[in-house]
Formats: structure tokens, C-alpha cells, sequence
């Protein structure tokens, strides 16, 4: 065999230049941490953390550990993102559905309204629903509320909140309606291909996630009453609201900026989508005898989602990454409770900014690799 | 059963319709107006919730009423094909005009009548609308940041001539053109370092690496022409021979020293701020985050295994953590990776931490144009005896450049965007000015104003970015 010295020698060059680089800054941090009298290790993580955190989904205070901290932030930040990912999906297919209105009016609101919050920087947006809208909101003792149970305050939206009896009931009623739903739709797509029927698998689907959990309302003893929040004097001046959920500003403005700024990329997403499947698609599939809604559903869709999917779970990463912004108003999420609040008492630079770093690594790698398999389970199989 | 023509014009009695439907819009909008611009209510005669709601209803059948199809009448026809195709159009189209009705008095009111601009302190603003004092009192640090006010002329100047440099492209001579390439990837980007660092500056912001920088700019320079078969040893040899020269032989320190400006004084960066700061940090992650990628993208289809793997563990990683972790890591964890006597200044610690970030992010965009050549090109120019580079640069990459021009300018615009995040590191651009500015005693309760301001100018730049390379792909889209 032909030993190939011309692709060697940049090969090696390359491993030295790296190990070179990788020894240098090894070298220093040993030097460095040596100084300072810090010893590396993830040790600490154990340790009592001793500080608060404003607003948490599990119980946390200043006497349990770093690690604790830790989940704390992560929860809070998966907490942003979920509500960002819902309500951005939705107002973005909205969007993306108006920009193709053949009425002029809609499409031209769409398209203003994409045009303006994509090209202002998230973190002023951020600030101004923060600092300026939601600063605009009246004190808890003078707040309408809204359809008699909501308030929103200066302080935070306060909604009701359910208190449940045998809550596990309902959660298996709803899972065992689901499961069988799936059964239907095996069922039925069986009965398609042996008989050419249909069954109308949407009716069978919504009366069975009706049924099942009504039963376990009457039979399996579940049940819950709502908590209106309740006005309550803490000082002369002081007031806020107790009993129901209380939602922080700080979630309100950020879970807000996020969904707006992601919603004109998705709506993009979902546009593109729309516009790449081709006219022909849609007149062969009247042609041989489909309803606009069969056309829809069993042509369009199928073929639309193949493009949007991809490119939208892109912008749910996105916005994952973007919630860290939360740091600049001070939401508890990851980067301000772990590598903020964490990094300043402990000092170990190194080991808590690669664990946030790990973590936000290890979760886009895991999607963008579920991403990769599904685009080639959908892929057009071509001959 | 037949179709209900309810209310349906034919063409005995298609001018009723057409009047009666046009005079039921109208007053449906002259109601709003009145409404909205005045405070006339002409219909409070009737119970709140129906004189809220009749321009609706009065609209909605004066809409139905004139939606008549083929009129022959070219104004109607094209109103009802944009607005009013069916009912559900026509309540939609109905609400937006209201909306837009009634939310411009407010906006006016806010904006410009009752706001106030005169005086030149807080109780200057006696209005209830915008207080555009603060921003005229506040807009030099807004522009410039902390920077001293007799030096500014230094930035103005300094951006006004790197302005008209970067026009140079479009007043050469065709002969010269060939040249532009190394002018904008090499030459501009080196006088750009130097007016930031003896204008701008005017003292020490750069480090020890700076000889490291200029070694390899000369000897990028010198590798041109160099015939390519002995490329590969003289870029290992030539920069560091230069990188000794200038330490040892030419005490580069001192060279540096005497190059400065005795007039010119020292502004340290972390004086430097608002708008301009946004500038100088966007222009520099630009230039060095496009080499970078284009490097990396190639180094992703590289057949040597190691650079391949190599190229895709550093892209994905870039990708894969947020942009303020980062800036994070350059502001608490890299100077940990650093001997303790070696010192980078912050602004330059941050653009190195965002064009390397960006590059990543470009590298894919680069990457897809790659991937969209046809495997011909490649062969084609490898039958001519082209070698790699030679292959890449005269063939591949015009092509491959040519078709991402709008990804690469999306990435640009994100860049620009992600600008403000630098403060984290404790580095104030305009947004950053605005936080410090909205905290000052004598100025508080205007933070609306102070964004208001920042999202129309960032508005203006990114809009006209992507408008500007919308017409770049529409100008170089080749017909394939």
C-alpha cells in the first residue's frame, strides 16, 4: 500500500497544534487553581448551597446542596421553554397561515408583524416587556381582574389554582384514553386497507378522552374544587394575593419576548412549508375525487410537515438556548441560579461553567440526533 | 336544496346594493373614526355593548352587501378580491381597520402630540406622552458610551473613513477588481485594526498576541507568491520565522510604541459603549467570523479523518450552548486557562468569543452550499489538474459562496442582534447604556422612551441588512 505522506502530514500537524493549545491551557488552570488554593472537582456539588432562589418548581431553600440549586435552575428553565415552545407554536402557525391569505389586509398585518420582532434583539425585547410594559400594570389592591379569577399585577399574574383528591385516577383515565385512541387508529387503519372503509377515528377519539376521564370523576372518586387567589394586607401599604398560582413577572415578561421573537421564525417555517408543496399535489389529489378536507389532511399536511418540522424544531432549540437570557431580569433559570448565583460563592469557575455548558450541549445533541432520525424515517423514499 | 341567495345583488338591482353596501361601510368607519379621533360617540343613545358592537354589524352587512363578483367595476372588484372574498375575510379585514383605527390616536398622542421635547431636564416633561428630552439629553451616551466628549471626534472620524474605504469596491477599475478579494479578506480589515488601535484606542488594548496576528497576516500575504508546491512547509516555517523577527530582531514593543500618536490619549475600552461599541464589535466578529467558518466548513468535508473530526466536534459544540454561557466562559473561565501574567482585554476576549461562536453557525451555512454542487464541478476541476486549493478557489467556492449569500447575511443579522448579550462580560453597547441610564436618579420612570428609541434604531439596521441581502440573492440568483 501507498503510504500517503501528503494527508499525514497536515493530519499531525493538526493533533500537535491541538495538544499543544489543550496542554497550554491545562498547564495554566493547574498553575492558576494552585495559587488560589482551589482544588479541581465536582465535590461541591454536594455541599449546602446556603442561598435562595426566588422561585422554584421543587422545594428548595438555602440548606439543601449545590446539586439541588442546580435542578432548581434547570427545572425553571425547561418551565420557560415549554411555555415559550407552546404559545411561539401557536401564534406562529397563526402568523404563518396569514402571511398566505389571499386577503391583503391579514397578510400585510402578518408580515408587519414578523418584520418588526424579528429584527429587534430578543434581549431588548426582553427588557422592554420587563422593565417598561409590565412595570405599567397596576399594584395588587387596585388590579381588575379578569373574567373575576385572574389578576394580573405589577407583582405577577395570580390564576386559580386546582386542588385535587386521587389526581392519579385522572392521569390513568387520561392515559388509558390515549392508549386506546392509538388502538382506534391501528384499528381503523387495518379496516382502510382490508375494506377501503373508514371509520371516523376523530369522533371515536374525542368522545373516548371525554368518557374516560368523566368516569373517573364518578366512579373512580377524583375530584377537585378551584382556589380563587384572595387578597391579602401584609403591610399598611403591602398587598398581594394568596391561594391560586402565582406566576413571577420575570416568567411572564421572558416566557412573553420568547414566544414573540420565536413565533415570526416559525411562521416563516410554516410558510415555506405551506408554499413547497406543489399546486399539481393539490389539483391531482382533487382530481381523483378527494374533499378539500381529504386533500388537506391526506396530501398537503403529510407532504407540508416534512418541510416545517425540521426547521421548527431548530427554533424550539433556539428558544431553549435563548431562555438563558433570563439572566438579565433575573428569572432563576440555569445560567443565573447555577453559573450566576453558584459560580460567585463557590469560585469554581471551570467545573460549573462546563456543567452549564454540558447540559445545554447534551440537550441540543439528543433532540438534533431525534431530529436526524425522524427526517430519515419521513424522507421520500425514492427508486 | 337550492343555494339561499340571501341578500345577493343581480344585475337589476346591482347599483341598489352597491350604494346601500358602500353608505353602510362608510358609516361603519365614520363611527370609528369619530369614535377614535374625537370621543363622539354618535350612538350613545343605545346600550353600551350594541353601540360598541353596531359598526361591526353595520360594516359586516355593508361588505356582504357590495361583494359582487365580475361587477365590471375595477375599483370594487379589486377591493373585494384583497379584502372581501367571503365572510369570514370580511370580518377579519373589518377588524384590523378598526384596530388600526382606534390604536392610532393613542400612538400619535403618545409619540408626538403630547410629547415633549424642549428643556433639558426631567421637569422639562409635563406631557403625558413621550418624554424625548431624556433621549436628546442621554443620545451622546447612547452614541458613544462613556467616552470622553472632546475625543468623540476620534469615533466619528475613525467610522467615516473606514465608511468610505469599504466603498473602495465600487469605484475600481475593472482591471483592478481581481484584486478586491485580498483587499476585503486581508488589507481593509488590517487598517480597520489600526484605526481602532491607534484612533480609537490610543493605547494598549492588544497583547502578546498581536505579533502572533501579524506574523500570520504577512505570511498569508507572502504565501501568494509562493509556487503551491512548497505552500505547505513555508506556512508552517514562515510565520514563525516572522513571529522571532519581530519579537527578538525588530522589538516589535518598542516599533509599537514609537508608531503612537503622541497627541492621541489613551481611552481604555471599558469606556467605550453605545452605539459605536455595537459597531466595532459586530464589524470585527464579522470580518474574523467568516475566514473561520469558511476554514471549518471545509474542514467538515475534508477526506483527512482527524481535521473532519476535529471541524465537526468544534461546530458542534459552538452550536449546541447558548451565546451568554459563553461570554460567560470568557469572562470567568478562559482567563483560569491563561498564564497569570498574560493579560487580554475584555473587548477583545468577547470577539474572540463571538466570531467563534458565529463561525460555527456560518460554517454550516457555508457547508449547505457546498453540499448543493453538483459532484461534476468537483470532477471537472480535478481533470484539469487543479489542486485542492486551487480547486476550491477558483471553483467551488464562487459557486458555493454565490448560493449562500442569504444564509451567511441571516447569520450576519443574528450576529448583530446578539450584540447587546456582551453585558454579561460588564460591557455596555446601547442597550446596556440604556439599563445604566433608565437608573439614574435624575432620570428615572423613562424606560420606555429608552427602548422605544433602541428598538427603532436596531430596526433600521437589521431591516435594511435583510432587505439589502434579499437584493443580493435576487442579484446573483444564477439560473440553474
Amino acid at each position: 500500500m501507498n503510504f500517503n505522506y501528503k494527508k499525514l502530514l497536515p493530519q499531525t500537524l493538526t493533533i500537535l497544534v491541538v495538544i499543544l493549545v489543550f496542554g497550554f491551557f491545562t498547564y495554566n488552570a493547574q498553575v492558576n487553581m494552585e495559587n488560589r488554593g482551589i482544588t479541581f472537582g465536582y465535590g461541591f456539588l454536594s455541599q449546602e448551597s446556603s442561598f435562595d432562589v426566588q422561585f422554584s418548581l421543587i422545594e428548595y431553600d438555602g440548606s439543601h446542596s449545590y446539586f439541588r440549586a442546580y435542578l432548581v435552575g434547570l427545572l425553571n428553565t425547561i418551565l420557560v421553554s415549554v411555555i415559550g415552545i407552546i404559545i411561539a407554536t401557536i401564534i406562529g402557525v397563526i402568523v404563518g397561515i396569514a402571511r398566505l391569505s389571499k386577503n391583503y389586509l391579514i397578510e400585510r398585518t402578518a408580515a408587519v408583524y414578523v418584520e418588526f420582532f424579528r429584527n429587534i434583539p430578543l434581549l431588548l425585547q426582553i427588557f422592554f416587556w420587563y422593565f417598561a410594559a409590565l412595570r405599567a400594570l397596576p399594584l395588587p389592591q387596585k388590579a381588575e381582574p379578569m373574567f373575576g379569577v385572574f389578576f394580573l399585577t405589577i407583582k405577577g399574574f395570580f390564576v386559580p389554582a386546582f386542588i385535587w383528591n386521587n389526581l392519579d385516577v385522572f392521569i390513568y383515565s387520561i392515559l388509558a384514553a390515549i392508549i386506546s385512541i392509538i388502538f382506534v387508529k391501528i384499528y381503523a387503519n387495518k379496516k382502510q386497507e382490508a375494506e377501503g372503509k373508514q371509520t371516523p377515528v376523530l369522533y371515536i377519539s374525542i368522545g373516548l378522552l371525554l368518557i374516560l376521564p368523566l368516569l373517573s370523576f364518578f366512579i373512580g372518586g377524583a375530584s377537585f374544587y378551584v382556589e380563587v387567589p384572595a387578597l391579602k394586607q401584609l403591610a399598611k401599604t403591602s398587598f398581594t394575593y394568596e391561594g391560586g398560582v402565582k406566576l413571577p413577572p420575570e416568567l411572564i415578561a421572558l416566557a412573553l419576548a420568547l414566544s414573540l421573537y420565536t413565533a415570526t421564525f416559525i411562521a416563516e417555517c410554516v410558510r415555506a412549508g405551506v408554499q413547497g408543496v406543489g399546486k399539481g399535489q393539490k389539483e391531482a389529489a382533487a382530481s381523483i375525487g378527494l374533499t378539500p378536507n381529504q386533500v388537506l389532511k391526506l396530501v398537503v399536511m403529510p407532504q407540508a410537515l416534512r418541510i416545517i418540522i425540521p426547521p421548527t424544531t431548530n427554533q424550539y432549540l433556539n428558544l431553549t438556548k435563548n431562555s438563558s437570557l433570563a439572566a438579565a431580569i433575573a428569572y432563576p433559570d440555569l445560567v443565573l441560579v447555577f453559573a450566576g448565583t453558584a459560580l460567585m460563592q463557590t469560585g469554581r469557575a471551570i467545573e460549573i461553567v462546563s456543567i452549564t455548558m454540558l447540559t445545554y450541549l447534551s440537550l441540543s445533541i439528543s433532540i438534533s440526533i431525534l431530529m436526524n432520525w425522524y427526517n430519515k424515517k419521513i424522507a421520500i423514499k425514492e427508486k | 336544496m337550492n343555494k339561499i341567495n340571501f341578500l345577493t345583488a343581480n344585475k337589476n338591482n346591482l347599483y341598489v346594493y352597491l350604494y346601500t353596501g358602500i353608505l353602510l361601510f362608510f358609516i361603519s368607519i365614520i363611527d370609528v373614526s369619530l369614535g377614535s379621533f374625537f370621543n363622539i360617540n354618535l350612538t350613545s343613545f343605545l346600550p353600551g355593548s350594541i353601540s360598541f358592537m353596531l359598526p361591526l354589524f353595520l360594516g359586516f352587512i355593508g361588505l356582504h352587501l357590495i361583494r359582487i363578483e365580475y361587477s365590471g367595476i375595477k375599483p370594487l372588484d379589486t377591493l373585494n378580491k384583497n379584502i372581501n372574498t367571503n365572510s369570514f375575510n370580511a370580518f377579519l379585514s373589518l377588524i384590523i381597520i378598526f384596530v388600526i383605527i382606534k390604536s392610532l390616536p393613542p400612538l400619535l398622542s403618545w409619540f408626538v402630540l403630547d410629547a415633549n421635547i424642549a428643556g433639558d431636564s426631567k421637569d422639562a416633561c409635563t406631557g403625558s406622552g413621550a418624554c424625548w428630552t431624556y433621549i436628546k439629553i442621554w443620545f451622546n451616551r447612547f452614541m458613544y458610551g462613556m467616552y470622553p466628549n472632546d475625543e468623540q471626534w476620534r469615533i466619528n472620524l475613525s467610522f467615516i473613513s473606514l465608511g468610505f474605504l469599504g466603498t473602495v469596491g465600487f469605484f475600481v477599475t475593472e482591471k483592478l477588481k481581481k484584486y478586491l478579494t485580498l483587499y476585503y479578506v486581508v488589507v481593509y480589515p488590517i487598517i480597520a485594526l489600526f484605526f481602532i488601535y491607534f484612533f480609537i484606542s490610543g493605547g494598549p488594548i492588544f497583547f502578546d498576541f498581536s505579533y502572533g496576528i501579524i506574523a500570520l497576516v504577512v505570511s498569508i500575504i507572502i504565501g501568494f507568491f509562493i509556487p503551491s508546491k512548497f505552500k505547505m512547509y513555508y506556512f508552517i516555517i514562515i510565520p514563525i520565522t516572522i513571529y522571532i523577527l519581530l519579537k527578538y530582531v525588530f522589538f516589535y514593543e518598542e516599533l509599537i510604541e514609537l508608531g503612537k500618536l503622541e497627541t492621541v490619549e489613551w481611552v481604555e475600552t471599558g469606556a467605550w459603549g453605545g452605539l459605536s461599541l455595537t459597531f466595532i464589535v459586530s464589524f470585527f466578529c464579522l470580518i474574523f467570523c467568516f475566514p473561520i467558518g469558511l476554514f471549518l466548513s471545509l474542514g467538515r468535508r475534508s477526506d483527512l479523518y482527524i481535521i473532519k473530526y476535529i471541524s465537526i466536534g468544534f461546530i458542534e459544540f459552538w452550536r449546541g450552548v447558548p451565546l451568554i454561557t459563553v461570554l460567560f466562559m470568557s469572562s470567568v473561565m478562559f482567563p483560569m486557562f491563561l498564564p497569570e501574567d498574560m493579560f487580554i482585554d475584555k473587548l477583545v476576549r468577547v470577539i474572540i468569543a463571538i466570531s467563534l461562536f458565529e463561525a460555527a453557525y456560518v460554517a454550516e451555512v457555508i457547508r449547505g452550499g457546498l453540499q448543493a454542487l453538483p459532484r461534476g464541478q468537483y470532477d471537472a476541476a480535478k481533470s484539469l489538474g487543479m489542486g485542492y486549493w486551487k480547486m476550491h478557489i477558483f471553483v467551488i467556492l464562487p459557486q458555493a459562496l454565490k448560493l449562500v449569500i442569504p444564509g451567511i447575511a441571516n447569520t450576519f443579522l443574528a450576529l448583530v442582534k446578539d450584540t447587546p448579550l456582551i453585558f454579561v462580560v460588564g460591557l455596555l453597547e446601547i442597550v446596556g447604556m440604556l439599563n445604566l441610564a433608565k437608573t439614574n436618579p435624575k432620570w428615572l420612570g423613562f424606560a420606555m422612551e429608552g427602548y422605544v428609541f433602541a428598538s427603532i434604531v436596531f430596526f433600521i439596521i437589521c431591516y435594511a441588512m435583510s432587505k439589502y441581502s434579499y437584493n443580493l440573492e435576487q442579484k446573483y440568483k444564477t439560473e440553474r
